[in-house]
């Protein structure tokens, strides 16, 4: 074996990585642009709200209900080494609305739409419903992509929205159930230290992590391989793109909202 | 007319289609036959443009269709993909209908529905069906909606890719039959591609035979039998030996 044969190697899979990237990004591009132009289909839009937002309440708010207890019984137990307690309220505030809301829904998302998403578009893929609208006269962009970007981009707002009510929910259940504070002082705790900022900056997180799922799971599905195989990794690799991207670029937006 | 010449295309280092010539004039039915992977399906996907040759020129009554305008040159053809490609999520008649409800040739809902309707009348199947999803059907019955959502909008070609994979020989002799039938009651330019013998005897016109990526043979079906070429011969015979290798 030649020495430079890792070498070769590393730079193979870098080569690769960067091509992927590359048709990712061009892919996403050709979303927005669609996005612009007619013509438009409301009803798969429709169905692709129904389907991202609604039918993912159920997951999203169960995750932040127990993470919002949790967090107040773990802000209470290292509060409790320094007698600062009392910061539960507005710690659980504000670590749900701006980090774990967002972070949290954006994940759950991915495992349940981004899948979907690209087991539905891959298998029509294989079974050549793709190469069939084309023939029909309509762009697969348009027809498929287009709708659930937008909708996962609007909904997943909507849904951080609602977890973060029901994590600060749990918290507060928590808070005035185990761990003995007083109802009225816990919810004024939370309002008087939350900023408008705090949840401004959570909903732009939440509709870039809808962007980034939904892109990843038409991206996916409608590059899949053939077979049941083709479709499975398809899937698998729309949800871990889709969730390590959420992680990185709440990294990047974090750094540019709140750096000092 | 549509005319295909010396079209090339390679997928990496599998060349399919090696400098194919073709032309099917206008209002008559072709038949291309040859075996699985010899190019068939890629040679009709390249007219459409759903694959990209690699060089030559494919002219659709003279014009180049790789600078016609998309949504006018679809709008010309129907196709009846090999398993049917009916979208799922869709009712039977929505997927009949699917150009009906959208794009330039829209018409209102209800009208749609009432053509829809028609055209599964038209390939045998009873009003019922319409409002039934495609996995509540059997394969013969997807085959036959296909057929209906490929006739919908009354194209001028129609392509058929191996109708009749997958059905018993009675639905298959049933499914020619329509083919026929509406091809000629149409009027219709049709390209069909089809390894199935029967196929070939009921449905064409001429018939092309494709093998290593390029057209072997064509000509009328009557002159099938009498041709003398070695590839059609072996291959309309079913022999093991000849030119064709058979990979055992």
């Amino acid at each position: 074996m030649s020495p430079l044969q890792p070498l070769a190697s590393v730079g193979r899979s870098f080569l690769g990585l960067m091509a992927v990237i590359g048709r990712v990004t061009l892919f996403a591009g050709a979303t927005l642009g669609h996005l612009i132009r007619p013509p438009f289909y409301l009803r798969e839009f429709l169905q692709a709200v129904l389907h991202i937002g609604y039918f993912s309440l159920p997951v999203v708010g169960l995750t932040t209900l127990f993470t919002g207890g949790a967090l107040a019984l773990q802000i209470y137990a290292g509060g409790a080494r320094f007698n600062a307690e009392s910061v539960v309220p507005s710690i659980v505030a504000i670590g749900m609305v701006r980090e774990l809301g967002p972070v949290l829904a954006g994940l759950m998302v991915a495992g349940r739409v981004a899948a979907s998403i690209a087991a539905e578009l891959g298998t029509m893929k294989v079974t050549e419903q793709i190469d069939a609208l084309v023939t029909l006269s309509t762009n697969p962009m348009k027809y498929l992509a287009v709708p659930r970007v937008l909708a996962a981009t609007l909904v997943l707002p909507a849904l951080v929205a609602a977890g973060d009510v029901i994590g600060v929910m749990g918290g507060f259940l928590v808070g005035v159930n185990r761990l003995d504070f007083n109802a009225a002082v816990y919810l004024n705790n939370t309002i008087d230290f939350l900023e408008s900022w705090d949840v401004v900056s959570g909903l732009i997180k939440a509709a870039v992590f809808g962007f980034i799922v939904a892109t990843m799971g038409c991206y996916h599905g409608m590059n899949s391989g053939r077979g049941a195989r083709g479709v499975g990794r398809a899937t698998t690799n729309a949800v871990v793109s889709a969730s390590v991207l959420i992680l990185a670029t709440n990294y990047i937006l974090t750094e540019l909202f709140f750096s000092a | 007319m549509i005319e295909l010449r010396d079209i090339h295309k390679a997928f990496g280092a599998n060349k399919v289609l090696r400098g194919v010539n073709l032309t099917v004039p206008t209002g008559e039915s072709m038949v291309i036959i040859g075996g699985s992977g010899t190019g068939k399906s890629v040679t009709i996907k390249c007219i459409l443009g759903l694959v990209k040759p690699d060089s030559g020129t494919i002219l659709l009554d003279g014009q180049d269709v790789a600078e016609a305008e998309r949504d006018a040159f679809l709008a010309r053809f129907g196709m009846l993909f090999q398993g049917g490609a009916l979208f799922d999520s869709l009712t039977v008649w929505q997927n009949v209908a699917f150009r009906l409800l959208r794009g330039s040739l829209k018409r209102p809902r209800g009208e749609a529905r009432e053509i829809a309707i028609e055209k599964l009348r038209r390939v045998g199947l009873k009003p019922e069906v319409a409002d039934l999803y495609p996995a509540e059907l059997s394969g013969g019955m997807q085959k036959r909606v296909g057929l209906a959502r490929a006739i919908a909008a009354e194209p001028e070609i129609i392509f058929f890719d191996e109708p009749t994979t997958g059905l018993d020989p009675i639905m298959a002799g049933v499914i020619n039959q329509l083919i026929r039938e509406i091809v000629t009651e149409m009027g219709a330019t049709a390209i069909t591609i089809t390894h199935d013998m029967a196929s070939v005897r009921a449905i064409a016109d001429k018939v092309a035979m494709l093998h290593d990526g390029v057209i072997r043979w064509s000509g009328p079906v009557e002159q099938m039998d009498d041709s003398g070429n070695p590839w059609l011969d072996q291959f309309i015979h079913g022999r093991a030996e000849g030119p064709i290798e058979a990979v055992r």
